[in-house]
């Protein structure tokens, strides 16, 4: 045997390896689920019905469930557009003959309504049970779930007023679904093998670099009235660079910053005026810790008027050989009140 | 010698399109002098934030040269002010934003990446674009688990729970990917319908993912692979997502159980503390707060595969489960809604990326797509990644039309309006990977226009 073929055979045996035997293969990690876990949290329900649990709902008990728990966003008919689109109209008896909804090819209905989409009833079951309502979702019973298809299926003419859906009858329904028929896989766009052409794009361009075209066609460009519509994009573009956005609207009221509490002021003040740069709050760093100040000279009638001379005219000696630069930077009334703060024992609450 | 007063910086003089109608009426009535005055304040007041271009007596040159600015003359904040670091606050314009009137309900929609402003290939985590579909959470990661099932009993071994404990603890990648929606540049499909690259192309993100290969954990469980060629991932949120997973994704060992990204944990906004990463395919599918995974025969065709993210079609057919993020680019500077400082050199740049793996090209026209040069493609050139590309350009004042044309490594050419409206239509709201089209007028506007 060639050393090229050994290694072919030993590459194939890896990938056999890799997808066949390996189980179990990190000691330690990841538990059996249990049985009771697994029906918790396996709520999916396919096309074929898999996963759909036992249960049964009137067309009435639809109305009323809806009425209390989904009209406020959907409308008591499931027409409404206030919240989400609509989910029922633009559909009729001979859509649900052909299971082709036909405004979909003529573009007569306003817009798009779930029943005019969907193909697969499963997927109403499926999405209302697991997200639905809204705000409180996975509080419906199935009974429920089954009530509320009902009565939508109702609103759409696929199911009579008396019906009550069933997880016995649903594969009949299924079969009167408008749109059953209105989906396609033939597209390049799945990235596996199971559905659609194998990925076979459905445009195809070219590069060409030189003279492409005589003219260039301008079809579209953002009408006068949607020029601020997105507010102002000066505010939505950096300040420096290689552009700016375009004042397209007021400018906005800078929000009014918080005000700082004196504290948390002189806070700030004691680190940009370079205090905090000597000075530790509980303990030396180049100069005594603000807690040492304070216990030298608490109480002191005079103290504070000296000190706040000294910190804008500098001084040394108190505290040992290096001296205090001054920091002429600083006012009176903010020198005095840094003191006052650092006295009070402020900085270390 | 260049007169420093009148050339101050490198900045022009405001335009005056900074200025309101009636702000240049009353300006154009008092003459020459005033108007410089006026103009001169009207700019400082539309950048607020910047440090005055223009002092009158700054004759022997630039005053923020001559005069040493606060920051040079103080001392600056200790380390761990900020204990977890923020942008600069001049940054402050580069969020975040919804698009007004596309969605009515503000947990269930999109906040728009910034793509004007961002360099590179790495979206600042904060700037990720959002798309939830029932609000999100901030899940407490010691409560949170991964279960991995089948439809049918008999297609795993053992069906198995996972702990974050557990998955941080197997073996780890860390790939870097972009992400984009579905329905990016959705809103365009019939015809320009939003200013900024923001809201046309912003749907897009690019981080590095930290986590374990799905294959991984899928053989951890003695996965039937010949029976299971379909993966259903579940979200933990309220609306748990579901989409159907090609297998053959997940058996290349390029499908992610994610915890990482760019670094630290994902945000809460992305799925913290675990999603997938399905790299070239639509977001959607990339699911958030990931909480199940079950292995199963058949495709699912939950909510977002069977009334959402499906395609219209012109003869009024649906395409269902549309995936892969076709080759498409975008160049983000010079870029709708902005204005052009002067005439001269600019660095124009973008964005190119392929869902069917690396970038190997990206054309720019400057005349609306007749004539064609090849950009500089910036590396890291990475398959499913963003790829930064850069090209010169001389602006002589003169109207002009900026495009870019990706090429991936299939060989496939970004295309045309024209061309991928003759095949889909106007209406299929996702997909659309034409190539983008900005005009830039004689003022130095620059808007999104179409082009065929």
């Amino acid at each position: 045997m060639s050393r090229f073929s050994k290694s072919l055979l030993a590459l194939a045996l890896a990938g056999l390896a890799g997808s066949v035997s390996a189980f179990d293969n990190y000691k330690g990690l990841g538990r059996p689920a249990t049985e009771a876990e697994i029906k918790a949290w396996d709520i999916d329900v396919r096309p074929d019905f898999k996963g759909l649990p036992k249960g049964a709902g009137s067309v009435d008990l639809g109305a009323e469930v809806f009425e209390a728990r989904c009209a406020s966003c959907h409308g008591s008919f499931g027409e409404s557009n206030e919240v989400f689109t609509p989910l029922v109209g633009g559909t009729t008896q001979d859509d649900i003959k052909t299971g082709r909804v036909q405004s979909l090819r003529d573009g007569s209905a306003p817009q798009r309504t779930t029943l005019m989409k969907v193909a697969t009833i499963s997927t109403l079951f499926d999405y209302i049970n697991r997200a639905m309502p809204w705000t409180e979702p996975k509080s419906l019973k199935p009974n429920e779930v089954y009530g509320i298809l009902a009565y939508l299926l109702h609103l759409a003419e696929i199911v009579p007023a008396d019906f009550e859906l069933s997880d016995r009858n649903i594969a009949e329904v299924q079969k009167r679904m408008p749109n059953r028929n209105g989906m396609t896989t033939d597209h390049g766009m799945w990235p596996g093998k199971g559905l659609g052409n194998g990925g076979k794009p459905d445009v195809k361009n070219v590069a060409c670099m030189r003279h492409c075209k005589k003219e260039v066609q301008l079809v579209s460009s953002l009408p006068d009235y949607a020029a601020d519509a997105h507010g102002n994009l000066a505010e939505q573009n950096r300040e420096v660079g290689q552009a700016r956005g375009k004042v397209t609207g007021a400018k906005s009221e800078a929000k009014a910053a918080e005000p700082l509490s004196e504290s948390a002021r002189l806070s700030q003040l004691a680190n940009t005026s370079g205090c905090m740069a000597c000075h530790g709050v509980n303990g030396k760093i180049v100069g005594p810790g603000f807690n040492e100040v304070m216990a030298k000279y608490k109480g002191q009638a005079e103290a504070e008027t000296q000190l706040a001379h000294k910190v804008k005219a500098g001084g040394a000696g108190v505290w040992g050989s290096v001296p205090m630069p001054p920091h002429p930077q600083l006012s009176d009334a903010d020198a005095a009140a840094l003191v006052k703060w650092i006295l009070s024992g402020a900085p270390a609450k | 010698m260049t007169d420093l007063r009148q050339k101050p910086g490198r900045l022009r003089p405001a335009p005056e399109n900074f200025l309101s109608e009636e702000e240049v009426a009353a300006v154009a009535s008092q003459g020459a002098s005033s108007r410089r005055d006026f103009l001169r304040k009207s700019f400082l007041a539309a950048a607020g934030a910047m440090t005055a271009p223009v002092v009158a007596h700054a004759a022997d040159g630039d005053p923020n040269i001559l005069s040493n600015p606060p920051w040079t003359t103080s001392l600056g904040l200790p380390v761990a002010a900020n204990p977890y670091g923020m942008p600069s606050k001049y940054e402050r314009n580069l969020v975040r934003r919804e698009s007004p009137g596309l969605t009515r309900v503000s947990a269930a929609s999109v906040a728009f990446t910034p793509l004007q402003g961002l360099f590179g290939i790495i979206t600042p985590s904060g700037l990720h674009f959002e798309r939830h579909h029932q609000g999100w959470h901030d899940v407490d990661p010691s409560k949170h688990r991964l279960m991995v099932n089948g439809s049918d009993p008999g297609f795993l071994k053992q069906a198995k729970v996972y702990t974050m404990d557990d998955i941080m603890r197997l073996p780890s990648v860390s790939r870097i990917h972009f992400i984009e929606c579905g329905a990016n540049t959705g809103m365009e499909w019939g015809n320009v319908a939003v200013p900024t690259v923001q809201y046309s192309h912003g749907m897009l993100s690019c981080s590095e993912f930290t986590g374990v290969p799905l294959r991984l954990i899928l053989e951890d469980c003695g996965v039937d692979f010949k029976k299971c060629r379909y993966v259903l991932a579940e979200g933990a949120d309220g609306s748990s997502m579901t989409r159907t997973i090609p297998m053959e994704m997940v058996e290349s060992g390029e499908v992610l159980v994610a915890y990482g990204m760019n670094g630290e944990m994902l945000r809460p906004e992305n799925g913290y503390p675990l999603r997938l990463v399905v790299p070239g395919v639509q977001g959607v599918s990339w699911v958030k707060w990931l909480r199940r995974i079950e292995v199963g025969d058949k495709p699912y065709a939950t909510k977002d595969e069977a009334v959402h993210y499906i395609d219209l079609m012109p003869d009024g057919l649906h395409r269902q489960y549309t995936s892969i993020q076709e080759c498409k680019s975008v160049i983000t500077t010079p870029s709708g809604g902005q204005m052009l400082l002067d005439t001269g050199f600019y660095n124009v740049t973008g964005l190119a990326w392929s869902g069917r793996g690396k970038i190997t090209r990206v054309d720019v026209s400057f005349d609306g797509g007749i004539n064609w040069k090849t950009a500089r493609l910036e590396t890291p050139v990475l398959s499913k990644a963003l790829t930064r590309f850069n090209i010169d350009w001389v602006w002589d004042g003169k109207p002009a039309i900026l495009q870019s044309r990706a090429i991936d490594e299939t060989g496939y050419v970004q295309p045309s309006y024209g061309q991928l409206r003759a095949v889909r239509g106007t209406k299929s709201i996702y997909h659309n990977n034409a190539i983008q089209s900005w005009k830039v007028s004689e003022t130095g506007e620059v808007s999104n226009v179409q082009v065929l």
